[in-house]
């Protein structure tokens, strides 16, 4: 296998019709594992945190929205909230940054996968999930050439194709994720340490 | 990180940026995230259309006019009126009531750009009865957004949200009754900015100016790396009277800093904190 190399860090982007699929990756990930998560996901401002609640229940992770400054410490899944960015820090901190929304979204998975790409490199696994707008494609174009792993969800297996469709167009894609090869991701992120 | 003509800056190239900065015009963003600062840099570059690297730092050490948009452009100035309701209903219900108790009221918005919460505040202490005797010092390090704050003109685009905000915020009157509306802009009641008090203020390099009741700070350290964090939660302390109250960004915390053990946490969620010692 070419997977001997061990990930530090899984980033997931998805948007409107994602939460299923990321409900499926992160209660199969073992928190033994080792990794972080980040989690991107549009979504609406709302003051409660379902997300967290809906996450926290199917993992052995710590699941929280992310607070300026959280170190990115393994076993932990971390949310990106609302009309915030989420950028990864030299020192393994998380930075959120409220500029201009990015593809008309804030959180932008793009800036998430872009920055993750530039401290984290060939430890760094993307997956890029449903939506119907653009967003992360370009991310994942500077996290391909950083040498990290990528992986898309497959069009024709997406409720919104449009995301992943663009980013297959756009860039060499490791692996296509649909409904029967759940288990060969799982393989590869489930390495003890 | 790239940028749409292909330009990836290197560390070494915004160390140079930095020590130019310092060096040609006292303005230090060395301790600024370094990430969100890269990205908004690269960004710069990138709109203003500059085609390497060594272009765009002959152009920010020749010209100081270039300097005002870098400064504007790298900072953020994002901000909206009652942004995060709750927040606002939690000053409108709990603070405000106990700050009523003193004389005399401070308050400072440090790192107010644009002055939306300036006016948000001016509307909440208009309508506890509380403006006479108020003064809100409102500064920022990037001058051009003072000057819109002084103006009280905001677009008129923005103002459904903002009246949705404001009446989650728990507020009452009629939203619109506060500005006047003129083609595309909202000019908000002189009287609500005439206890304002603007001035530049750089929370990097400039000391503590007067002690207040209620300092707000939201969404700005964000900007910061931990230690420029630490460094601004000691300026917050210097100027803050005892049972003063510290209000940051919703994701913010002081949790991280070397001043947390000197203050409480609000009961609930919000980011407020008082200083007890």
């Amino acid at each position: 296998m070419e997977h001997e190399r061990r990930y530090e860090l899984l980033v997931i982007g998805g948007s409107a019709g994602a939460l299923q699929t990321v409900m499926e990756i992160t209660s199969a990930i073992r928190s033994t594992s080792g990794l972080s998560i980040i989690v991107v996901l549009h979504r609406k401002p709302s003051e409660d945190d379902v997300l967290v609640s809906l996450l926290a229940a199917k993992s052995d992770f710590e699941v929280k929205e992310v607070d300026d400054k959280d170190d990115l410490k393994p076993g932990y899944i971390f949310i990106a909230p609302p009309d915030y960015h989420v950028l990864i820090e030299k020192d393994r901190t998380l930075s959120l940054d409220d500029s201009e929304k990015v593809n008309f979204s804030r959180p932008s998975i793009d800036v998430t996968f872009e920055s993750a790409a530039e401290i984290v490199g060939e430890r760094l696994i993307c997956v890029l999930l449903s939506g119907a707008n653009a967003d992360g494609v370009a991310g994942l174009v500077t996290a391909k050439e950083k040498g990290a792993f990528i992986v898309v969800q497959d069009p024709s297996d997406s409720e919104f194709p449009v995301m992943p469709q663009q980013a297959v167009d756009q860039v060499s894609v490791d692996m296509l994720l649909n409904q029967n090869n759940l288990n060969a991701l799982m393989s590869i992120l489930n390495v003890s340490r | 990180m790239k940028t749409g003509s292909g330009i990836e800056l290197t560390d070494q190239q915004i160390e140079l940026l930095l020590g130019d900065l310092i060096d040609r015009y006292g303005y230090d963003f060395t301790d600024y995230s370094r990430a969100s600062f890269k990205r908004r840099v690269t960004r710069l570059m990138d709109q203003d259309r500059f085609l390497s690297f060594a272009e765009f730092r002959f152009r920010l050490i020749d010209d100081a006019s270039y300097l005002t948009r870098f400064v504007e452009q790298v900072t953020v100035n994002v901000t909206e009126m009652f942004r995060d309701p709750h927040f606002y209903r939690t000053l409108r219900e709990q603070i405000l009531p106990v700050l009523a108790t003193w004389p005399m009221i401070r308050i400072w918005h440090a790192g107010c750009s644009t002055g939306e919460e300036v006016y948000s505040l001016a509307i909440l202490l208009k309508e506890a009865n509380l403006q006479h005797k108020a003064v809100q010092y409102a500064t920022d390090i990037n001058p051009s957004v003072l000057q819109t704050a002084r103006a009280g003109i905001f677009p008129l685009s923005q103002m459904k949200q903002y009246s949705e905000n404001y009446i989650l915020s728990g507020g009452r009157a009629d939203f619109s009754s506060y500005y006047t509306a003129q083609y595309s802009s909202a000019k908000f009641d002189e009287s609500l900015g005439k206890r304002v008090v603007l001035a530049t203020h750089n929370l990097v390099s400039d000391g503590t100016f007067n002690e207040f009741q209620l300092i707000l700070c939201r969404n700005v350290m964000i900007y910061f790396d931990k230690a420029l964090q630490d460094k601004a939660m000691r300026l917050f302390y210097d100027s803050l009277e005892t049972l003063g109250y510290l209000a940051l960004g919703s994701k913010e915390t002081i949790k991280f800093t070397s001043m947390a053990h000197k203050y409480k946490q609000l009961e609930g969620r919000e980011r407020i904190w008082r200083k007890i010692a």
